[in-house]
């Protein structure tokens, strides 16, 4: 191999970097807390939800699984004002990047959810308990616990999913390695200082989730 | 690069065989002794030249073809040229003029000559008429679309003010979907581009703020020519007054010509 590595740029460019870096972790910040949120809202109204709810979450979820997240932001960012509807590229980002995250997040959950043996709401209800306060302490804590590592492994791909945002002009660290390449033509750098730092984010990302389930279960569910 | 070392074969090339071609003179009387003019133009290159649905071809180039054929009095036989090969096919006597968005350099100046320019091509700055903007310090405040790495990108890049902010797309459809969605109120691109745009009849149109680099096309012919040169340049200088050029412009550019061309 004659290949010259050049890394020269780096010192003029890291900002450009770190800025998308910044912005990439404030996608998927956003992205997981209301995604997860939005999933655990769909999975309950899939699996205990009142009848009506159940075909339109259902609409919802097929829907964003069966498109590609490249075309679901191109319909947000440039669709939608034809409708009246103006996002700004980051706003649409994190929009996507919730609905995304809300719909495969909802099937893990709802797994998560329908696992829970009879008993447990038989047993609920039996302490008095009101079907709202049965589901929060008796089935979606020890839900969340049996799925945790597949919807953290969700997260981390949404999160490396998040590199097609560069194409709306959101300038995340895809944004940052591919105006670099432009700039200086060194595309085997560029996309390889990228690849590594998105390797370190993904990496990180998966202990932090694992941190925080350690936080949310402190106690190893009985079976 | 790739293309500059070409140009500079193609030189040697037609200094070495084809020397009529440097002392012989009389193209225009071969012209009419033949009742045909030999023009190079490009097929794949819109709005200049491109290959219709019925398969023969069209453009700002070939309209520009034709208007000189008919001022000449003989009919245009159309050579279809890439842009790596045009210049020698006009060196190697395959074509008479070559009318092909050809812009002028002084590579090209050492070894063809140059008419006056019939064709507009620059990049700018484009935005609807209501946006109040004619000079780079007025984009303070704004946002531009671009396609990032493209020429205008680099060089608006560098004059622009520090409260500009530039949104860079990918490609030029990421940048014209920008403009058309009105995720960008200004955008800066080629005069082809915002053609293309306008020949789509949008709601916004793009309208020139001002002007980021220029560099008009010329017809490219032989040196040592000079009938024909004079001729051509007849041509076109009538064809400007006579707004024949502009219903040109108009046909495939979507704009009136310059004044300053």
């Amino acid at each position: 191999m004659n290949y010259q590595f050049e890394f020269n740029w780096l010192a003029q460019y890291y900002p450009e970097i770190v800025k998308g870096i910044g912005i990439t972790l404030q996608l998927i910040s956003i992205g997981a807390v209301l995604g997860i949120a939005l999933g655990i809202a769909c999975a309950w109204a899939r699996a205990l939800g009142p009848a009506w709810l159940k075909p339109v979450v259902a609409t919802y979820v097929e829907l964003i699984r069966n498109t590609p997240f490249l075309i679901q932001l191109f319909f947000i960012f440039f669709g939608l004002p034809s409708l009246g509807v103006q996002l700004g590229e980051l706003q649409a980002a994190n929009i996507a990047m919730v609905v995304n995250l809300g719909a495969y997040s909802c099937e893990i959950i709802r797994a998560g959810i329908q696992s829970t043996q009879k008993g447990q709401f038989e047993a609920g209800a039996s302490l008095a308990m009101t079907p709202f306060e049965t589901f929060r302490h008796v089935v979606l804590v020890p839900s969340l616990q049996r799925i945790w590592p597949a919807l953290s492994s969700q997260v981390v791909i949404v999160m490396l999913g998040s590199s097609v945002v560069s194409q709306i002009a959101a300038e995340d660290l895809t944004f940052a390695a591919n105006f670099i390449q432009s700039r200086t033509f060194r595309a085997f750098e560029a996309y390889m200082v990228s690849t590594l730092i998105y390797l370190v984010l993904a990496v990180l990302l998966r202990q932090i989730l694992a941190v925080i389930g350690g936080f949310i279960f402190p106690r190893r569910a009985v079976r | 690069m790739f293309a500059k070392n070409l140009l500079i074969a193609a030189a040697i090339l037609a200094g070495t065989l084809g020397l009529s071609t440097a002392s012989h003179a009389d193209t225009l009387g071969d012209i009419a002794a033949r009742g045909t003019i030999r023009v190079a133009v490009p097929q794949d290159f819109p709005p200049f030249g491109s290959v219709g649905t019925d398969m023969t071809p069209m453009g700002y180039d070939i309209d520009m073809a034709n208007l000189i054929a008919e001022k000449l009095g003989v009919k245009a036989e159309l050579v279809p040229v890439t842009s790596a090969n045009r210049i020698p096919y006009l060196q190697t006597n395959k074509v008479d003029l070559v009318i092909s968005s050809l812009g002028k350099n002084a590579e090209r100046e050492a070894v063809i000559d140059f008419t006056a320019a019939y064709a507009p091509f620059f990049n700018g700055v484009f935005a609807p008429s209501e946006v109040a903007v004619t000079k780079v310090e007025d984009l303070s405040g704004k946002v531009v679309g671009v396609t990032r790495g493209a020429v205008e990108d680099l060089e608006l890049t560098k004059i622009a003010p520090a409260d500009l902010t530039i949104k860079r797309y990918e490609d030029n459809n990421g940048t014209i979907s920008a403009f058309l969605s009105g995720q960008v109120e200004l955008v800066a691109t080629g005069n082809v581009v915002a053609a293309a745009i306008l020949a789509k009849n949008p709601p916004k149109r793009p309208e020139l703020k001002f002007l980021i680099k220029n560099s008009p096309c010329y017809i490219g012919l032989n040196k040592n020519d000079p009938a024909l040169l004079e001729k051509v340049n007849a041509i076109i200088a009538t064809a400007k007054t006579d707004g024949t050029m502009n219903a040109i412009a108009q046909k495939w550019l979507g704009s009136d010509i310059p004044a300053d061309l």
